[in-house]
């Protein structure tokens, strides 16, 4: 027994290096891909070339007389598996069946007709193109506002209004805020649907053990046990027969948090054909038939005084659903609803959302999921009314902000907001770029025919998502900690990560609530046969929900250790200090591996307590989180070109208490390179016919090293009170912050040529025909 | 059918496929080097790079026959004796990955770029990794990273810390 103890350092709000690093630098990290199984086979997916057409026939006799191939499933095969899920459930909600591979009809390009199975990757592509598939072409419906038009296609001849939903949601007396408004500023904003494009597409390797009658699958998600669960219930198997192992996953950003046709039917084919089989998507069968995000097209009107006060929000808002709901689809624009106020003190507000059927790949979550294309609403409605009152975009936010001193906030959409002090990121952000020298530059340089943009975005998010009673299924998180008899640590948590870096900012928690060494903890994630149930990595949740359930499953365990180490000192007066438990009346100490070794060995064990040193716990969150900031965009537009410069980006977030300064500022980076993405290049284009015309990477703009300007990123740091480590989250803060700083900034810049909205992206080409219809061009 | 000879990572290799079988799927699938990612098999995201002949190749749209005779460098080649080479070094002390699929591509671009400008201006450090798409990203470490790596790869003076490594 030691007797001297000095606690360490502590590693939370430490920018340590990440402990997933070294793998993922030799190449000696595993994703489904590199994953080979003895007599492994290969799937090929015949997908649909017409957006709308019925199927008059399917003939697989030449595919199947292919040397190789084994298999080959159609419609038919499947027809009585489960359907693809959909979680969310919204009054009135027209869910179409959604079959594991098409019936007599195909609903968009890409839309899964067949599955062909061969010893060899080669050969299953191969084989693919000699399935015939008769198709008779309907006609197809792209754009939601044309299919919600009289006479528009009906993509589900069932619902010819092309209507999956409508929701109406309401918060004070908007009539009365607008018959008291003295201005009242309208305009149509969209948000265009965007291509997720993780590097890593998605892939599946499933495999059957008839011994013990039980499939394991292999799948790039960010939600392992949703997908057995429900993939389970697909297959009409029992769930504890499979095991659903997700190994490292390169990027989800939303597009692997859902369950996917491919996902049950590799895991039938297996059982099927009795051997593993694999399939990896291709980047075109990623841009065709993994989720999409936004596809909003709203209408807003802001009612407010001539003082810049503001009254009321209504917003009509068409959301582009495709053809199919996935997991999220028809909740996605609900949670805009909700954030829709943003930051701001509204008396009222009135929301009609009408979910539209179209002749397109689904949409889903997508990094921010709803609130940024609210955050771009009323962060553009903002300046609007603001450029129509001449009052300054930064003075109307300070109006109108929510009180540091009024917190907890019940906003007009039902919700909480936890704690925040809003006006102070963006006076930081204002000092960092010196506004008023900026303001008076920009006067100079507008006097010399110079386009010059200063653009504000004020956000606040809603993560940590969520409270049980406000999803569709379970919000909680899981985490079990055990530490072995060797004193080394393992935690096993539910929120299964995909580059957030939760190996180490776990690791660093139960570094400091341990006072043992951080490479004595492995964090263990993604596989439901070791891991206890789950709910996964989004919505901004990990560490704000996930950390918090090992946060409190470290206390129990810390208060069963401490009974070992009083009974090993013989004191009923102990305290653990750093790794060791100390005698307070005579300094005397036990180790942690002292105590480990008493717990499993049991020889005498304290009264009351069972051996071993295991703890879980699941954690239900009282409320979300409500992460809020400031960024601040100067763009200059060049006449001739149209092209956008952006001379400075300055963001100021507050993620409440932050665990590793390192993490956070990697996510408000790739936050905000996604934000520049969807503002300035990205958008995914179907034609009239439905045909995916940004269809590779050749065609889609996604950002690159060159597109990316200095971003000068800090933080203010408001400790949440809904979760005790005091976090917020961070994931997707940069992104929802990001398209309105940029958008305002490039509409104030073209200004003065009476330009008063844009919508994205914002392409050169775009911003030339502006400058040009405006009679702009020198 | 054809057998095409190569050295990878300094060992001869010989393979019996397919003459126009892409390089990343010879190395995947035939000699088992898992560390080269698929990203689109079109040469637009470089996840597939490595170094043939010390020039940075994507590997999806390079047909084996291309490579008889000739060198090649994948991610798994470039520690020697267990020591991480400067480049992954480097991305290692800048932190600069979060999913880690880009990484290996990413890596071996800079090993070419190093080769080819040691001590390259931020210009020439944006433009040799444009060609390398990140989702994530990462590009204001990864760009500081290569300036790390040519710091302490190149010679003491003058080298370029790399376009936007501050924060």
């Amino acid at each position: 027994m030691a007797t001297t103890i000095s606690k360490p350092a502590t590693l939370v709000g430490k920018g340590i290096r990440r402990q997933e690093d070294p793998r993922l630098i030799t190449g000696t990290a595993v994703y489904v891909d590199d994953i080979k199984m003895p007599g492994m086979h290969h799937a090929a997916i015949v997908r649909s070339p017409h957006a709308a057409a019925r199927i008059a026939g399917i003939n697989t006799e030449a595919a199947l007389a292919h040397p190789g191939v084994v298999a080959v499933f159609t419609g038919a095969d499947v027809k009585n598996l489960g359907a693809v899920p959909c979680a969310s459930s919204l009054p009135g909600l027209r869910v179409p069946h959604h079959h594991l591979l098409a019936q007599d009809r195909v609903y968009y390009t890409g839309h899964p007709v067949a599955v062909v199975v061969a010893t060899d990757r080669y050969v299953a592509a191969d084989a693919a193109s000699l399935v015939e598939v008769q198709y008779d072409p309907q006609p197809a419906v792209a754009d939601p506002e044309k299919a919600l038009a009289a006479g528009a296609p009906a993509v589900h001849p069932q619902w010819p209004d092309n209507t999956s939903f409508t929701f109406h949601q309401e918060g004070g007396d908007t009539g009365q805020a607008f018959r008291d408004a003295e201005i009242v500023v309208k305009q149509r904003i969209t948000s265009q649907r965007l291509i997720p494009t993780s590097i890593e597409t998605r892939g599946v390797v499933a495999e059957w053990r008839p011994g013990e009658k039980s499939l394991t699958m292999f799948t790039s998600t960010q939600i392992p046990h949703l997908v057995r669960t429900l993939v389970a219930g697909i297959l009409g198997m029992p769930e504890n027969h499979l095991r659903v192992i997700t190994p490292e996953v390169g990027g989800g950003f939303g597009s692997k948090l859902n369950v996917y046709a491919e996902e049950a039917l590799m895991c039938y084919i297996a059982k099927e054909i009795g051997k593993p089989v694999k399939w990896v998507e291709s980047r075109r069968e990623n841009f065709q038939a993994t989720i999409h995000g936004r596809g909003h097209v709203d209408y807003y009107e802001l009612a407010a005084k001539r003082d810049g006060t503001m009254l009321g929000l209504k917003l009509k808002l068409i959301q582009d659903l495709g053809a199919y709901h996935q997991l999220l689809t028809p909740a996605i624009p609900t949670l805009s609803v909700l954030m829709m106020p943003g930051l701001y003190k509204f008396k009222s507000i009135s929301a009609d959302i009408i979910g539209v059927f179209t002749n397109c790949v689904p949409t889903d979550a997508y990094r921010g999921a709803g609130r940024p294309e609210a955050t771009h609403g009323i962060e553009r409605m903002v300046d609007i009314l603001a450029a129509e009152l001449h009052m300054d975009p930064a003075e109307i936010r300070f109006k109108n902000f929510v009180g540091k001193d009024e917190f907890p906030y019940a906003t007009t959409t039902g919700l909480f907001y936890d704690s925040g002090n809003y006006a102070l990121p963006l006076q930081n952000a204002m000092a960092q770029v010196d506004y008023a020298g900026l303001r008076q530059e920009q006067a100079t340089a507008r006097a010399a025919g110079k386009l010059m943009g200063i653009g504000l975005s004020t956000y606040g998010e809603i993560c940590a998502i969520g409270p049980s009673a406000a999803m569709p299924a379970g919000g909680w998180e899981s985490a079990t900690v055990k530490i072995e008899p060797s004193g080394k640590v393992t935690v096993m948590t539910g929120a299964s990560p995909h580059g957030q870096g939760e190996e180490t900012t776990f690791a660093q928690i139960v570094a400091d609530e341990l006072g043992v060494d951080i490479d004595d903890v492995m964090v263990v994630h993604g596989d439901t046969a070791v891991v206890q149930y789950g709910i996964g990595t989004f919505g901004s949740r990990g560490t704000a929900v996930g950390g918090a359930a090992l946060f409190y499953a470290l206390q129990e365990l810390k208060a069963k250790i401490k009974k070992f180490g009083a009974m090993l000192l013989g004191s009923d007066n102990v305290s653990l200090v750093g790794g060791s438990c100390v005698d307070d009346a005579t300094g005397k100490s036990v180790s942690f591996a002292e105590m480990a070794v008493a717990a499993y060995h049991a020889k005498t064990l304290p009264p009351n307590t069972q051996p071993g040193l295991v703890a879980t716990y699941f954690w239900e969150p009282p409320n979300f989180t409500f992460p809020f900031g400031a960024h601040i965009v100067v763009t200059d537009v060049d006449r001739e070109t149209g092209r956008i410069s952006i001379r400075r980006y300055v963001a100021v977030d507050d993620c409440g208490k932050i665990i590793n300064p390192l993490l956070v500022a990697g996510q408000v980076h790739g936050g905000v390179a996604q934000g520049l993405g969807q503002a300035l290049w990205e958008e995914a284009v179907y034609d009239e016919q439905g045909q995916l015309i940004t269809g590779e990477l050749t065609d889609y703009a996604l950002p690159k090293a060159s597109f990316m300007p200095l971003i000068e990123s800090s933080h203010t740091e408001t400790p949440s009170p809904v979760n005790p480590l005091g976090v917020k989250g961070v994931g997707e803060a940069g992104t929802i912050g990001c398209s309105p700083a940029v958008v305002n900034s490039v509409v104030d810049a073209l200004s003065p040529l009476g330009v008063r909205h844009i919508d994205m992206p914002l392409t050169p080409q775009k911003i030339w025909k502006l400058i040009v219809q405006s009679g702009g061009l020198s | 059918m054809a057998t095409i000879r190569f050295t990878v990572n300094g060992k001869a290799s010989s393979v019996d496929t397919e003459p126009e079988r892409p390089l990343l799927e010879v190395l995947r699938e035939d000699l088992g080097l898992t560390g080269t990612k698929y990203g689109c098999g079109e040469g637009q995201c470089g996840a597939c790079t490595v170094l043939l002949d010390n020039k940075a190749t994507v590997s999806c749209v390079t047909p084996v026959r291309a490579v008889e005779g000739r060198r090649i460098v994948t991610i798994e080649g470039l520690a020697e004796g267990g020591r991480l080479h400067a480049v992954q070094q480097a991305f290692l002390d800048e932190g600069a990955m979060q999913c880690g699929y880009c990484t290996p591509g990413m890596i071996l671009q800079t090993v070419a770029l190093l080769q080819l400008h040691p001590k390259p201006t931020d210009a020439q450090v944006v433009d040799g990794l444009n060609g390398n798409l990140c989702r994530c990203a990462g590009y204001h470490r990864i760009l500081a990273a290569v300036g790390r790596a040519a710091a302490s790869t190149g010679a003491s003076t003058g080298t370029s810390t790399g376009k936007g490594g501050g924060q």
